[in-house]
């Protein structure tokens, strides 16, 4: 369980970045894939306490599964692959160059000057 | 894809930046990696191994895989011709830096507390403690974790993965993360195949094959002194190889930055 550590990586950059604009965070979008090491379930539950007390509290997070995607050093061929098997889909080699999938993306970083007055 | 500069924000996606949205809000785009300080800092870490000349090794495994064992097994027969130190990651106590001291090699334990891997912070307040002037090899032995070690570089020019004939032979299968990542798979305690009839040796290296990773795989019993020719073989090529590197003069450019730019955590 090192997703809370993530979190905390990730909001040393969002938080430079509304504090930057003088902003409150409303929503963070991610890239996360099957190879990243990161549970996407677990990332929303540690995000929820990252956050706590920061300019991303109640902030929400949108996390877009990236596929898993590899490339044939064989046949030349691209493909979709399942983490445990990153075989070419074409001609079955193994030997494979992995070209998505492995994503941890900070995307995009959503902020909000309007009801500053109000949480101030 | 180079995630660390910037430059996969691409014509593609770059309309993305900046973007107005309803409500006064403001969505900007980012496209960079969430480990973006880490892995800066273990390209420092590396910087600092290659100057050395010293071969960094992140032995990754699961608790009880032999990795302190295959340490101590190394130190025994390498610690005449070659100058070993130990970065070891646990979450409480120094008995495995302890063992490995024991052998007559340098070792720091590195308390994680409740953190489950080591980061590249981590091993660079300890590289702090260690000599790195006229060592050859480094051993980073990684929290006994098969998740979490694998998604933070500590600077490391290879990674090695322990699997024990005591668990399951498709472990790299369960944890693709960790054993895509590895460059070369040490099958330990191979005394004890003959006990263990469900664990094929040949069905592991085959899920290793299927992560598209073609890392050697050796199996070897550290106790018994059984198979560690191929380790300390391993070890010697690599450490050639680095050495070879840092002589050519491009690397030397690159190792020359110095801590004039400090990360920041």
């Amino acid at each position: 369980m090192h997703e809370l550590a993530l979190c905390q990586a990730l909001l040393e950059q969002v938080e430079e970045i509304a504090r930057q604009r003088s902003a409150r965070v409303t929503r963070v979008h991610l890239a996360v894939g099957p190879l990243s090491g990161a549970e996407p379930r677990l990332l929303a539950e540690a995000y929820g306490i990252a956050t706590a007390g920061t300019a991303a509290e109640n902030s929400e997070l949108v996390i877009e599964a990236a596929a898993v995607r590899v490339r044939c050093r064989a046949c030349g061929a691209e493909s979709t692959a399942s983490a445990q098997r990153l075989l070419c889909a074409e001609c079955g080699n193994w030997q494979t160059e992995l070209t998505g999938g492995d994503e941890l993306l900070l995307l995009k970083v959503e902020l909000s000057n309007n009801d500053l007055a109000v949480t101030a | 894809m180079c995630e660390t500069c910037g430059c996969n924000v691409t014509p593609g996606n770059v309309h993305l930046a900046w973007q107005k949205v309803p409500n006064g809000t403001t969505a900007i785009d980012v496209l960079g990696r969430l480990l973006v300080a880490n892995d800066r800092l273990a390209g420092h870490n590396r910087a600092h191994f290659g100057a050395h000349g010293v071969l960094a090794v992140n032995l990754m495994a699961a608790p009880g895989s032999g990795k302190t064992a295959l340490l101590e097994a190394t130190a025994d027969a390498l610690r005449q011709e070659l100058r070993i130190a130990v970065l070891v990651g646990d979450l409480e106590t120094e008995n495995d830096a302890r063992r490995i001291r024991a052998r007559g090699v340098p070792a720091l334990q590195i308390t994680t507390g409740s953190a489950c891997h080591l980061d590249a912070h981590m091993v660079h307040d300890a590289l702090h403690k260690i000599e790195l002037d006229g060592l050859d090899v480094l051993f980073i032995e990684n929290v006994g974790n098969l998740v979490c070690p694998a998604s933070f570089d500590l600077g490391q020019r290879r990674n090695v993965a322990l699997l024990s004939f005591t668990e399951g032979d498709d472990k790299p299968a369960k944890y693709p993360v960790l054993f895509r990542k590895a460059d070369l798979v040490l099958l330990t305690k191979s005394d004890l195949a003959p006990h263990m009839e469900d664990f094929d040796a040949a069905r592991a290296e085959r899920c290793v094959r299927d992560l598209a990773n073609a890392a050697p795989v050796h199996a070897l019993s550290a106790r018994k002194g059984l198979g560690l020719e191929p380790w300390f073989e391993w070890l010697h090529e690599e450490l050639t190889s680095i050495r070879a590197e840092v002589a050519s003069p491009s690397v030397q450019e690159e190792s020359r930055h110095g801590h004039g730019e400090r990360m920041a955590r």
